[in-house]
């Protein structure tokens, strides 16, 4: 390691971590955003489901270097447009997290439910205040997911020269020098570890009955 | 836009010689197929035993979930620098990249094989050494069989990772479909670079499509429900053994 490079080179590498931050975990809002009520039409209308799994799974399969290239022209927007990689994510995370919001709310026990309309709880009450929170701990793992996944493939946008830390590997890939690429593996892991942590410690705020029964 | 995708397309020069589709297609399959031989082999001996054994979980939990947060550009960019000088010829950028494309392939095999073996119904698996089955016998004949399904979605998801980092590795000089990509976008042509993402697409699509076919036809029918009149799922399975042997009932 040649720390004298990488003092030199601090503020730089700041920036291109700030900014891999934000283009991993801008996707995973929008995503989930969208997944959510697309999630709930599949649950709740069984013909909807295969046909939008099949179509998920189909958007999954798409490389993510492909996927950069195409939706300039799909989009209209430049090749080095950060949209694009924004964009090209939020696209993984809505097909990864559609199955994992259907089965997720698939989960909440039928009696739950019924107790809940019994109670007097409306469609949306119902979702929002009941289904939806049963169901975290499910999309959580969802998410998890799609976090480590997206501070990974955002890497690979370096190659079509979109500034981030991936920028790291190209650099040290033609000055043939090790610092940068070992540099950028561990700060991509640190960023990762932190996205993975920082959705499980979203998910224990958001379900605070599963502490009390665990400590009780 | 799409009238000069279109262009490259027909254009009779992109369907012939060393930088024509079908060598392009030839090569990224040839990659992803030894690759993903490679990783079966690995992921599949390690799942099963530590699977059937039960010794080594910690070593499937640690290893999967490190794996995906690690850079597949970084980790290729440094295997390739750190291997390329040892190996001389034409192979010097070739076999570290399909090195990293079996690293990556290996995780989702293993867990899935696992956690296949793991899940397997005990009842079944004391039916089977209750029949006087040998540890090898169980795991051939009852574990493997019903841990099939899920080997087999593992082993599409390492064929879509090699599928997608084998297009990737075109930045370090690997041939196939992402040399489009990276060549188109050193020589500004974008028409040339789009006409390479549609075909690592199509590539990747195909390639999941197959594998689902062959998920289909290979799982045992008792298991995948096209067995008449048997439950779906593992549980189907294991009432159809206890059905089929009236002393287990």
């Amino acid at each position: 390691m040649n720390w004298t490079w990488l003092k030199a080179n601090a503020g730089e590498i700041a920036g291109w971590f700030a900014i891999h931050a934000v283009l991993a975990a801008v996707p995973l809002v929008i995503g989930l955003a969208i997944a959510l009520p697309l999630g709930w039409l599949a649950n709740r209308n069984r013909i909807v489901y295969p046909p939008m799994l099949t179509f998920s799974g189909l958007l999954y399969t798409i490389p993510s270097l492909a996927l950069f290239v195409l939706l300039p022209g799909i989009l209209g927007t430049q090749i080095l447009d950060p949209i694009n990689v924004v964009a090209a994510l939020s696209v993984y995370t809505v097909a990864l997290l559609v199955r994992v919001v259907a089965d997720g709310l698939a989960s909440v026990p039928p009696d739950v439910v019924q107790a809940a309309r019994a109670m007097g709880y409306g469609e949306f009450g119902l979702l929002v205040r009941v289904q939806l929170p049963v169901a975290v701990p499910v999309i959580a793992a969802g998410m998890r997911v799609a976090a480590v996944t997206n501070v990974s493939l955002v890497s690979v946008a370096a190659v079509i020269g979109v500034p981030e830390l991936g920028q790291l590997f190209t650099e040290g890939f033609q000055l043939y020098f090790y610092t940068p690429i070992i540099a950028g593996i561990v700060l991509c892991v640190v960023l990762a570890m932190i996205f993975d942590a920082t959705v499980v410690g979203i998910a224990r705020w958001l379900t605070p009955w599963r502490r009390a029964g665990r400590s009780a | 836009m799409i009238g000069s995708i279109a262009a490259w397309f027909t254009d009779p020069a992109n369907w012939q010689g060393p930088d024509g589709i079908p060598a392009r297609l030839l090569e990224h399959v040839e990659y992803s197929v030894i690759a993903l031989l490679v990783a079966a082999l690995l992921g599949l001996s390690l799942g099963l035993l530590i699977g059937h054994t039960g010794r080594g979980t910690f070593l499937v939990a640690g290893v999967a979930n490190s794996l995906r947060a690690l850079p597949t550009l970084g980790l290729l960019i440094l295997v390739v620098l750190l291997l390329a000088p040892r190996i001389s010829g034409d192979l010097a950028f070739t076999i570290p990249a399909l090195l990293v494309l079996v690293l990556l392939a290996v995780p989702p095999i293993l867990t899935n094989t696992y956690a296949g073996v793991q899940n397997v119904d005990p009842g079944a698996r004391d039916a089977a050494s209750g029949m006087g089955m040998t540890g090898g016998q169980v795991l051939w004949r009852v574990e493997f069989p019903c841990a099939l399904p899920l080997i087999l979605s593992g082993g599409r998801s390492a064929a879509l990772q090699i599928i997608s980092t084998a297009t990737v590795a075109a930045y370090v000089s690997l041939g196939g479909f992402g040399r489009y990509v990276i060549d188109g976008l050193s020589q500004h042509d974008y028409a040339k670079m789009a006409a390479g993402a549609l075909l690592v697409a199509a590539l990747a699509v195909v390639a999941d499509l197959l594998l689902a076919l062959v998920q289909r036809y290979v799982v045992s029918p008792g298991l995948s429900g096209r067995y008449r009149g048997a439950a779906v799922g593992p549980q189907g399975a294991a009432a159809r053994m206890g059905a089929d042997n009236p002393a287990a009932g």
